[in-house]
């Protein structure tokens, strides 16, 4: 159990946060025919834009309301009514996820009564989805911004069910958190449709930002949950949301359409992996599929040989709460030992990680904890602390923009967790020291000068 | 703020700058801000454009005031290389928080240039301010004032908040905060005669170190380079040079010009771009120095590495003539770096689709014009399926373009190389130019397009979107073709002014109206053509097309004395002359022989024209 402390210095070096803005953008994503939309200036949009498309190396939909200096004084109800409008008309979109930023948050702007004014200025308008989410910059992060914007989209588009209305038993709504990427939702698809179920994701990154090549080529997100399948989601027999963010959203979707959740806090490993598979059991009253056993024979296996290698490894890591929560006790029961830890933002989760104490702060705080451990953990700007510290880096979370397939990296599952085990303890036999000369002693030879040496011979 | 607004001011009043120079006052204070779209698609603020010029140099810490959205989310995202310092790859910030933004940031980053200090000792900070603490009015000036002082180091306040405009705004805010608190503020060591200053370079992927030690051969001191692999106390003592190289972009043309003003040092403006233009302008630098008294025998020794380079990097280059010859390219750019790009991969065999392509007519050239057009402008406007129709068409073998694009070409399995933006590759100078050309080469036999180009075994061909992308291509067409005033309602709507907005049919309408006879007259009335002016000449065209004819009819003399190119002063007989005079064949050969298309390249359109009109009688005449 941790101690979680606040780091105290007035600047943060080599940031490990991201803002909370593209936290809710990218929940937009996951959703067909949307078009997130930044409320702010229009740096703020190109810097997730960037950051997005880098990580995914996809097309990636974002737009901004373009507050110039006189409109973020004035106020931005003319900027958000253009950009509404510009939207529906060129790109089409069926949703419009509005987040607001830093710059418009700063000057109080009243966004949902922008979006009533818009209502009525424009009933031509009226088919199209406008969900308004409040994400300053200067509070919270990344995952929070996540956090909020499905609990949102569930409040706004989720219609109220009949009072009687007869559960459909094989829908089964997942809310999965930011952590979870495209390749994590495909594997957590197929376990679930294994047990005769029909998952429903929001958001649905899997069908958006894997990397698919489109049928046809749209500004707006390219798959992901319909706006349709989400307004009927009230009527599913079950809900499972994944990490401790998503019970805000999973408790919204209980409060207003009645379907019952189970929250799994972790989702990575053997145990949590079959604590999930048992309640997909209960819940569906079937046998294990054939190919999961098999599958979960050789997460033992991988257990088995990887042990040796990750055994008594001292890792630092750097991320969000809830993922850093799941991946680090994984690593715990892999006999690793999370000797510095460093997450973004206080949340509760990060009291139960297993290890002394977490730090939030930046990857500086990561670099200093983290000297002498065995492996880094974090995402790609670990790059340079890896480097000067001669540790090896293991990339997770978000952003990833050196490396490519940061979308499929998969993590859940029986197979998601052998094949961590695999790229881990690789790292350690790429990097194990291999005993030289003078590991344990200085080398005979070195002091050879005063004895007599043997290589003397005439 | 409103020391912010006035420097804003004052580099829109940038005299020097050739697109400021033809605006009127009024113009000239809205400055070169584009109109911005709520909804239309996002390019990076100031903030990131003061950065992207700041950056670069090495050893200073460089500090985001704001909220973590500027800072956490960009930083370590460019490629400018260092051969030292690593200091300017961390990232700092004060990740302002809602207690700040209400009771005021100043102090938190007092704090933290007080900690950077003892914790890394840099020679300088440098401080960002963004649009939060701007707003909420912390003033960072005053806090770098008392900063400096009480740590003995000059902390530079850089005063480019997002929100007050674009990049390249932010480029030059840049540039006033180096003049206003670094140039001038060391003296060097020592003076060559050879001295001089790089600016606009920002030695992206290492692209300075394919020119450097060609200079350095030559015998040039590069005294500082404004940014690329600087030093603060290069930057700092920048004044003393005797010669400056502004590169290419406009970006830097303040400090430029105030080095110039102040300083007395003299300034062309070159390109490493490209094989003529990187010779050209090592003879430019050279003859600068000379001007101001180093020996005329400099000049051979410039001229020797050239001959040298120049023949290394045509062989090499020529090499690849088999393997691209004949193959197509299309170019869709706004930022091609030069001209002489285009010109060796017409060396090489390469068909240029969509530039200057010899004989073409006036229909082709406005197709020309729109596949060459601003290419972020370009590609926001048109949708996916355009462009990949775009692609198609142009019967491409390979497309070229800015990073925005590349997901299109990828997706509809086009080659494709990204040569506006140097993150990855460097294509300076002559071993760059002979790098692009072999990454070309590269990119178009990668056997992989023609395995992800078939189908899957279960597919029918008929269901590939691009046969379905074709088929609603087919359709469009077909029902514009049954249907006149739908084919006339979109030939109205196409855009002519991206900046403002503005379509074909408002134009005529306006022109018919208003009885409209020349374009400054169109531009007052519609606002067309007020942003860039880069569609001043379709305006034009339009006019002459309504008119049914030239608008004004020219005398032989007059029509000789029309500028074509406003940056080297070269008239339209002076080409037509030396095309005469030494048979030339090619806009590149023009520009070698008048200097004409040697500045911004924007006239080169037009000397192809000129050469189309004179080269194809002399073809008929020689038959
Ligand atoms: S627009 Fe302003 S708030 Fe947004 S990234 Fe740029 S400086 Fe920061």
């Amino acid at each position: 159990m941790a101690i979680v402390e606040i780091g105290k210095k007035a600047c943060a070096v080599n940031p490990l946060k991201m803002s909370q803005p593209i936290g809710g953008a990218l929940a937009f994503m996951g959703i067909r025919d949307s078009m997130p939309l930044f409320h702010g200036s229009q740096g703020c949009t190109s810097f997730g834009l960037v950051l997005f498309v880098r990580h995914f190396k996809e097309a990636i939909p974002l737009q901004t309301t373009a507050m110039s200096e006189v409109a973020t004084v004035l106020g931005g109800y003319e900027n958000v009514e253009q950009a509404i409008v510009n939207i529906s008309n060129k790109q089409k979109a069926r949703l419009i996820g509005i987040c607001s930023t830093g710059v418009t948050e700063t000057k109080g702007d009243d966004v949902d009564a922008y979006i009533s004014l818009v209502r009525q200025q424009h009933p031509e308008l009226d088919d199209i989805a406008l969900v308004y989410v409040s994400t300053p910059d200067f509070k919270d992060a990344f995952q929070d911004g996540w956090e909020k914007t499905v609990a949102k989209i569930i409040e706004k588009l989720v219609k109220e069910p009949e009072p009687d209305v007869a559960r459909d038993q094989k829908k089964l709504v997942v809310l999965p958190g930011s952590q979870y990427t495209p390749g994590d939702l495909d594997e957590l698809r197929d376990i679930i449709e294994g047990f005769g179920f029909e998952p429903l994701f929001l958001p649905d990154l899997a069908a958006s930002l894997d990397g698919h090549i489109p049928d046809d080529f749209t500004p707006t997100s390219l798959g992901g949950i319909s706006l349709e399948e989400i307004a009927a989601l009230g009527d599913a027999a079950h809900c499972i949301a994944l990490g401790s963010h998503m019970k805000l959203a999973a408790e919204t979707l209980q409060k207003k359409a009645g379907v019952p959740f189970k929250l799994f806090e972790r989702m990575i490993g053997l145990l949590p992996t079959d604590a999930f598979i048992a309640h997909l059991m209960e819940i569906s009253g079937r046998e294990v599929p054939l190919r999961i056993k098999r599958q979960r024979s050789q997460l033992v296996d991988a257990m088995l040989d990887g042990h040796f290698h990750t055994g008594g490894k001292k890792i630092a890591m750097g991320l969000e709460p809830d993922f850093f929560y799941d991946l680090s006790s994984f690593l715990v029961e892999m006999g690793c030992h999370i000797t510095a830890a460093v997450s973004t933002n206080a949340t509760p989760i990060l009291e139960k990680v297993q290890c002394e104490s977490v730090l939030i702060g930046d990857l500086e705080d990561l670099e200093r904890l983290g000297a002498g451990c065995d492996l880094l953990i974090t995402h790609a700007h670990g790059r340079q602390a890896s480097e000067r510290l001669h540790i090896p880096l293991f990339r997770m979370g978000l952003p990833i923009f050196d490396r490519l397939g940061a979308g499929h990296i998969t993590a859940v599952g029986y197979r998601g967790a052998r094949d961590l085990i695999f790229d881990i303890a690789n790292m350690f036999i790429a990097n194990a020291h291999v005993a030289r000369p003078d590991t344990w002693y200085p080398h005979p030879a070195e002091g050879a000068d005063s004895l007599a040496s043997p290589t003397v011979a005439h | 703020m409103s020391s912010v607004s006035a420097t804003v001011q004052d580099v829109f009043n940038e005299p020097a700058c050739p697109k400021n120079a033809a605006k009127s006052e009024k113009e000239r204070k809205k400055g070169c801000t584009k109109q911005l779209q709520p909804g239309g698609a996002a390019g990076g603020c100031a903030f990131d454009g003061a950065k992207i010029a700041l950056q670069p140099i090495t050893d200073v810490a460089h500090l985001v005031h704001g909220p973590i959205a500027c800072e956490g989310n960009s930083w370590d995202n460019r490629g400018a290389y260092s051969s030292g310092s690593t200091l300017y790859r961390t990232g700092f910030t004060t990740d302002l928080n809602e207690t700040d933004v209400v009771f005021g940031g100043e102090k938190r980053l007092y704090k933290s240039i007080k900690e950077i200090i003892e914790k890394y000792n840099p020679p300088s900070v440098f401080v960002y301010q963004t649009c939060v603490p701007a707003m909420i009015g912390d003033d960072i000036d005053a806090v770098c004032k008392a900063a400096s002082k009480k740590f003995g180091k000059p902390i530079v306040p850089v005063n480019s908040p997002g929100f007050v405009g674009p990049k390249n705004l932010g480029n030059k805010l840049a540039g006033e905060a180096l003049l206003a608190h670094v140039i001038g503020t060391v003296e060097p060591e020592y003076t060559t005669p050879y001295d001089v200053n790089i600016i606009g370079e920002y030695n992206l992927a290492g692209e300075m170190w394919q020119v450097e030690p060609l200079l350095k051969e030559i015998g040039f001191r590069i005294l500082s380079c404004i940014s690329g692999d600087a030093k603060y106390t290069d930057v700092a003592s920048s004044h003393r040079a005797r010669a400056t190289m502004m590169v290419c972009s406009k970006a830097m043309i303040n400090i430029t010009r105030k080095l110039e003003d102040l300083y007395g040092i003299p300034y062309f403006e070159g390109s490493f771009y490209g094989i003529g233009d990187m010779s050209d302008s090592l003879r430019q630098l050279a003859q600068l120095v000379i001007d101001r008294g180093a020996p005329a025998e400099f000049m051979d020794r410039v001229e020797a590495v050239i001959a040298r380079e120049e023949k290394l990097a045509w062989d090499e280059i020529m090499s690849y003539l088999p393997r691209l010859k004949g193959k197509k390219v299309l170019l869709i750019t706004g930022g091609v770096k030069s001209w002489s790009v285009v010109a060796a991969l017409q060396e090489v065999g390469m068909e240029i689709v969509g530039t200057s392509v010899k004989k073409s007519t006036k229909e082709d050239k406005e197709r020309i014009k729109e596949l060459m057009g601003e290419d972020a402008h370009a590609f926001d406007d048109m949708s996916p399926r355009e462009m990949y129709k775009m692609l198609k068409d142009a019967r491409a073998d390979i497309m070229l373009s800015g990073g925005r694009s590349q997901f299109i070409a990828l997706k509809a399995n086009m080659p494709w190389l990204d040569i506006n933006q140097e993150r990855h590759h460097a294509y300076s100078g002559y071993k760059g130019m002979v790098d692009l050309v072999k990454e070309i080469d590269k990119a178009l036999y990668n056997p992989i397009w023609d395995q992800v180009r078939t189908i899957a075994p279960w597919q029918n061909a008929a269901d590939s979107w691009q046969a379905k992308a074709d088929a609603e291509a087919a359709r469009e067409a077909a029902e514009l073709a049954a249907d006149p005033a739908k084919a006339e309602a979109k030939r109205r709507s196409k855009k002519i002014c991206k900046c403002k907005t503005v379509d074909l049919g408002t134009i005529e309408d306006a022109i018919s109206t208003g009885a409209l006879t020349t374009v400054e007259q169109v531009v007052d009335i519609t606002h067309a053509g007020s942003g860039c002016t880069g569609c001043r000449g379709a305006i034009g065209g339009i006019l002459e097309g309504l008119a049914g004819g030239p608008v004004v009819e020219l005398t032989l003399e007059e029509r000789r004395a029309v500028k074509i190119c406003n940056c080297k002063d070269v008239t339209r007989g002076m080409i037509e002359d030396a095309v005469h005079a030494k048979n030339l064949t090619t806009v590149a050969e023009v520009t070698e022989a008048t200097n004409a298309g040697g500045g911004c390249t924007s006239c080169c359109d037009t000397i192809d024209d000129i050469l189309s009109e004179i080269v194809a009688p002399i073809a008929v005449a020689a038959e």
